[in-house]
Formats: C-alpha cells, structure tokens, sequence
C-alpha cells in the first residue's frame, strides 16, 4: 500500500482520518476569521502551502465567493513557472488578486535594495506587504506558515495579533484555548491566520495527492542550471550573481519550498510525480526550510526577527 | 491514520525533553539540520550535553535564559497515527500554558522521577489535566534505571498516583496508565526493556498508538453555526447554507432540528461540501446545512435535533482559570465567547478557588488572580445554548475577553 492510500484510509467508523481531521479544523479557522473580522486576505504565492490554502477556501465558502481577495507580494525574483501557476489558479478560481511588487517599493525609493553577491530581496518584502495589507484595509492575513516549519514558527498562534506597526511579540501572546479563537482588534492592529499550523510537510503532500490539486512544475524533477553556494543549489538567474569560483552546471533537481529565486535552495531529486515526493518526504533528513532557504541560515534567530518586523 | 492530540507536563529536570526527544528521535521525525543546530547551540552555551530541549525552545528568550515560556507544539506520525504533542513548561506560567495546551488534548502523559516520586508539582499537572476534562492520563515514572528498575517503586509510585487523581472532583472517569521507562536509554518507550520482565503492558509508543481517546465522544447532535453562506449569485440565487463544524453527534437530511436560543423548529434538508451533498455529517467536520425553512438562523446561533437540546441560560455556573494580572472580583464585566457568539457578561460572585496540590477549595476573598482557578458565576446578556464541559468539551467551554486590552483574560469550563 502506498503512502498516499495510508493517508486516506479510514479505520473505524465515524472517526475521521487526520488528514479529514486537520482539514476539517483548517475550514473552522478560516470562517472564524472571515466571521469576526472585517476585512481579511488572503497570502496566495504559488507555493504549495497557499495552494492547500485556496481548496481550503473552495471547502469553507462555496458555492460562494470567497469573502476575501488574494494577495502576492512579488519580489520580482519568483520563478516564473511559479508566477504562471499562480495566475491560471487564480483565473480557474474566478477570484480577484492583487499583486504587491517589491520592485515598485525600489524604484519609489520606499525601500534600498541590498548589494553585493548575496543580495536578497526576502527581507524588502515585509515593507511591500505591509504597505499592501495598508492600502487595502486589510485587517486579517491569512498565510500558509506551518508549526513544524521553523523554531520560532512553533511558537506562532493560530490567529496571531500584530500591533499597528505590524510586529509580533512573540512573549505577550493570547492563549488559544479549544477553538475558541480571539480575534479582537482595535483599529490599525491586525491578526494574521494561520490555518495550516497544525499541518506538516508530510501532510501537505498528502493532502495534494488526495485532493489531486495542481502544483507547479518546479516541484517536480527537472534539469536546471545551478551552481552551488553554502551548499545549497541556487539556481542561475538574473536574481543572483555568481562568485568566482562559483561554477554553473546542470542538475536533476526539485524545489521543496518555492520562494525568492535569490534565497531558495534546489535540492537533488529524481521525483518526477507525487507519489515519489511523498516518498522522498518521508524518508528525508533534512528539514525543508533548513534544506532550501539561505535567510533562515543567518543567525539562530533570524525568523523570530522577521516576523517581529511584521514578516510572514 | 487518526489523529492523538496529547499534552506533556513536567520539567527539564524529569527528563521531558528526553522523553520528547526520545519519541521525535526513534520516530525519525528530528531532522539532521535541527540536531545540528541543537549540538552547536548546546555546545555554545556550554551544556555539557546535546540539550534537546532547545528543539522545542524556538524564541531567543527562551534559549537566553534556559526556560520554556510557551506552549510549543510537536508533530511526530507513526505508520499508525499522527501524534500532536502540546508541550507544556513546567513552571513559568504553569496554569495558564497547561491548561491552554491541555483544552485540546485528549490525552496527558504526566512525568515523574522514579527517586522522586509523585510531587506537587505532578499532582497540579493532574489536576489541571482532569479539570480540562482529559480523560486518558499516562504516568511515566521515569529514570527507571537510576531506581534498579524496581518494582516496588514503580507499584507505590504509581498507586499513590491513582489515588490523588481517583479524589479528584470530576464528572467524567479518568483512566490511568503507568509505564515505567528510561527515557535517557531508551528503554520501554519504542521497545520493551529486558530490564522491566515483570512490566506486562505495552511500552510508551505502543500505547500512545493504540488507546482508544474518542470512547466517550458526545453522542447529542450540536452544530454551532459559523457562518452563513448566501451566494445571490445567478446560478445559486436562493442557496442560503448554514456553515459550521459539528461538535458533537451525527446530522443526517430529514433530521428534526431546533435553533437555538430561539426555539424555531424545521428539518435538515441537505449537508453540503465543496463535492457535493453527503449522506451524513460527524464531529468535527466542517460542513454546511441546508434547513428546510426559511428561518432565521445566524452566526451565533446552534442547530440541535429536537429531543437533545442543551439548556439555554444567561447563568452559569464554570470553573474559570484566570489569566491575566489584573483580577477576576465580583461585578467586573468581560465579553464572553461561547462556541461562535460573543455576548457580554459580568461576574455575579467567585464561590471558591482551588489549591490544585492539595485538592482543598478555599474561600476566595471574592477575587481569582492571574493563574489562579475558581468556580464562578457569571451572567450573560443574552442566551446561550451549553452543555456541562464534563459531556461536551467545546458547547461547554467559554472564555472571557477583556474589554480595556482585548486580551483573553480567562478560560471557563461550565459545570453540571
């Protein structure tokens, strides 16, 4: 039996299988937050996380509407398969989306962006997003952040307050008890929505192959021009200059996570459909923020730093 | 796969984070960068040791001063079941991490040492674990080894155990199992140990993979509606679907249904979800009923069959944990949410406050301080439809929202 069929199996009546379970809480948090605050949205990147966000909404609010638009801050350095994904989803999905781009908030002068060889644009992000989440009133966020993601991230609420600066205290949080969840605001401060917490990678996966939803091609097994970098396989592109003695070469490689071109890590794979994710997923030794992202590598806490700016 | 949602309470010096670590490390769930990053960091801070506590301790805070100051979750899955373990600090905060990581458990592994045996602080965490209506409690006398994996210690540790918890003032049965184990070597808690011949039960994994935490499952039928879907589109013109998460029972189409507060009567026409319309809707799914009758149902509101309704009241009576600095007196005013309404409520008197070591209600100078846990009774400004927490841990639960801050200033868990 495959991993997949293990995932979905049921084994006494009436009792849900965890996947049932988590989607079933998942759908809970999302109306919740549609219900209690005025203006929500939702983070929608192209990823596979915000991808297992949008059927989660399909699941909550249909036939309906979703009660909120979709937003993608756009570093101007995502991989375009990813960006392509991103805009048939939507146009499938008949939903409104608007994009937020980094590159505008540089060429206003809002922002600098870094120089030099190991430039990012991850860290200008948190300026565009919360100028967009300003702009449109938004007083809600969800995002596909998942618990087993990251250290500090395990500390992360379901509905996590920000004040009016946008930042989180990660020491003076509201408890959660049961699913009674509090979203309450005065005006200027927000809550980002995770309703994905709870979930793992695995899951994740999982939950793609029972639903059978699409992910773009970056996942999947493909040769790519690379060259390695702190070991980690950074794909060649406009978004990243290459060092001396950075050599380019081909690889058979997939992307774990799909972020920043200049920050996300392609790792070796020869997992060309799900099932062979899963597989791979499951017999994996390296975390995939660990495995792929170069921002979490710069210090033991540099997640808990950027989310107290207001990041994701 | 099922799902086992568990909490854990003890502290570092019990072996909890061996024990976690134990459960992550030989499930394979503890990946290699996280391990590395634990060896550089202990070896950093100079702890003599891979310190496996720092997995869990994700804020700067935390690794700064050497303490756990929050609720951490966990995730580890056997080719049996998912685990969720809500890993609660011992000692920080200890009422208010515990009983926020215990409202969503179904089980609680409590820690003891085997030289030390049952102490306040394993009493407190059973308490706290009973009162939030936990059923399955698992006793780990742990360090078996330092004890030469006696017997007798374990037997007396454990019958002292059972009889603190069996005097505990609680509606519903606890179960409790002890298991004794190493957690540091690893004995009994993936495999049985040779050292513990004469212990005939499973070993720690074995038991978390099997025990049954859904028997006493509410069988009366409650659906909290959420939110209304009314899409007035063309195509959907007069759909108006009552979503929201069963809490308890089953709902089939044709049921008998009563809306509560208001008492209007009408029948289940349809569950619908994102495939389709489904023959029947179990807790917890997400779903969304179709009533027959256009009547007028909104958030807040609960669909029950008729026959099995809860009691609806502007009084109740709960044992409130409290949370916050500022104390919980006689005539304060809070909002109170209950299931999906918020109502506004004042606090009519605090009957008595526990001492959660020794079990004793105290007189309470009508007032409840921050971590401290009282029966009190509150009015509401408008109905609500509630079942004891002891039958229904969700229709039985509330908690108290500080108007002035908007913090969640107490937890309610309302009594029969």
């Amino acid at each position: 039996m495959t991993l997949i069929d293990e995932a979905a199996k049921t084994t006494r009546p009436h009792r849900l299988t965890h996947l049932d379970a988590l989607e079933a809480e998942a759908i809970f948090i999302m109306r919740e937050v549609a219900a209690e605050l005025e203006r929500p949205v939702l983070l929608f990147s192209g990823g596979k996380d915000s991808i297992v966000l949008l059927r989660l909404a399909e699941k909550a609010f249909r036939p309906g509407k979703f009660p909120f638009p979709l937003l993608h801050v756009d570093t101007g350095h995502n991989f375009p398969e990813a960006l392509e994904f991103r805009d048939r989803r939507v146009a499938e999905l008949g939903e409104r989306l608007i994009v937020a781009s980094v590159q505008d908030d540089i060429d206003g002068g809002n922002v600098t962006e870094d120089k030099g060889p190991y430039a990012s644009r991850n860290g200008l992000q948190t300026y565009t997003l919360l100028r967009a989440l300003e702009e449109g009133g938004f007083n809600a966020a969800f995002g596909g952040a998942r618990r087993d993601e990251e250290k500090a991230r395990a500390k992360e609420r379901v509905l996590s307050f920000r004040d009016d600066f946008g930042q989180w205290d990660p020491k003076n949080q509201r408890p959660e008890l049961w699913s009674l969840y509090n979203g309450r605001i005065r005006k200027g401060e927000s809550i980002r929505s995770f309703p994905i917490s709870n979930w793992t990678e695995m899951d994740v996966w999982q939950y793609i192959a029972v639903e059978q939803l699409e992910v773009p091609s970056i996942y999947f097994a493909h040769h790519r021009k690379v060259f390695e970098r702190q070991g980690m396989l950074l794909a060649v592109s406009d978004a990243v200059t290459m060092q001396d003695g950075e050599e380019p070469f081909e690889e058979l490689v997939r992307y774990r996570t799909v972020g920043d071109m200049s920050c996300t890590g392609a790792v070796r794979s020869a997992a060309t459909d799900i099932e062979a994710v899963i597989t791979e997923t499951a017999i994996t030794r390296i975390t995939e923020r660990g495995a792929t992202r170069a921002d979490d590598r710069l210090s033991e806490a540099s997640m808990e730093d950027r989310k107290r700016e207001g990041y994701f | 796969m099922e799902l086992l949602r568990f909490a854990t309470a003890g502290s570092v010096d019990d072996g909890k984070s061996t024990l976690i670590g134990r459960l992550l490390h030989d499930s394979k769930s503890i990946f290699e960068d996280q391990l590395e990053a634990v060896e550089l960091s202990s070896e950093r801070r100079g702890d003599g040791y891979v310190n496996l506590a720092l997995l869990t301790d994700g804020l700067r805070a935390e690794r700064e001063q050497g303490i756990t100051i929050d609720v951490a979750y966990r995730y580890f899955a056997t080719p049996r079941r998912k685990f969720i373990i809500a890993d609660t600090p011992g000692h920080v905060q200890y009422t208010r991490n515990m009983v926020t990581g215990a409202s969503t458990a179904d089980l609680a592994l409590v820690l003891v040492d085997a030289r030390k045996g049952v102490l306040e602080q394993s009493r407190r965490h059973a308490f706290l674990a009973t009162l939030l209506g936990i059923r399955h409690l698992v006793l780990c006398v742990n360090k078996m080894d330092l004890v030469d994996w006696s017997e007798e210690v374990f037997d007396s540790i454990a019958r002292e155990f059972e009889s603190f918890v069996a005097r505990i003032d609680t509606a519903h049965e606890v179960e409790v199992t002890p298991i004794p184990v190493s957690a540091l070597r690893g004995d009994n808690v993936v495999d049985p140990s040779p050292s513990l011949s004469w212990y005939a039960g499973p070993p720690l994994l074995e038991h978390l993979e099997k025990v049954d935490v859904h028997d006493h499952d509410p069988q009366q039928g409650r659906f909290p509606v959420q939110y209304v879907i009314r899409p007035m589109s063309d195509e959907h013109h007069d759909y108006r679907g009552y979503a929201g998460q069963v809490t308890g029972g089953t709902f089939r189409p044709g049921d008998d249904v009563v809306v509560l507060p208001s008492g209007q009567r009408t029948q289940l026409v349809a569950i619908d979800c994102l495939e389709g319309e489904i023959p029947e809707a179990f807790a917890p799914m997400s779903v969304t009923l179709r009533l027959a009758d256009e009547i007028d149902v909104s958030r807040g509101d609960m669909i029950v069959p008729v026959g099995f309704e809860p009691e609806v009241t502007q009084e109740l009576d709960a044992e409130v944990c409290w949370m916050i600095d500022k104390p919980l007196t006689a005539g304060s005013r809070y909002l109170i949410k209950h299931t999906t309404r918020t109502a506004r409520a004042s606090v009519i008197e605090v009957l008595h406050s526990h001492d959660v070591n020794t079990l004793e209600k105290y007189s309470a100078a009508g007032e409840l301080g921050l971590n401290d846990i009282g029966r009190v009774r509150i009015k509401v400004s408008s109905p609500l439809a509630v079942d004891p927490y002891a039958r229904n841990r969700i229709t039985g639960s509330f908690i108290l929202i500080d108007e002035g801050t908007n913090a969640t200033a107490g937890a309610g868990l309302i009594r029969g």
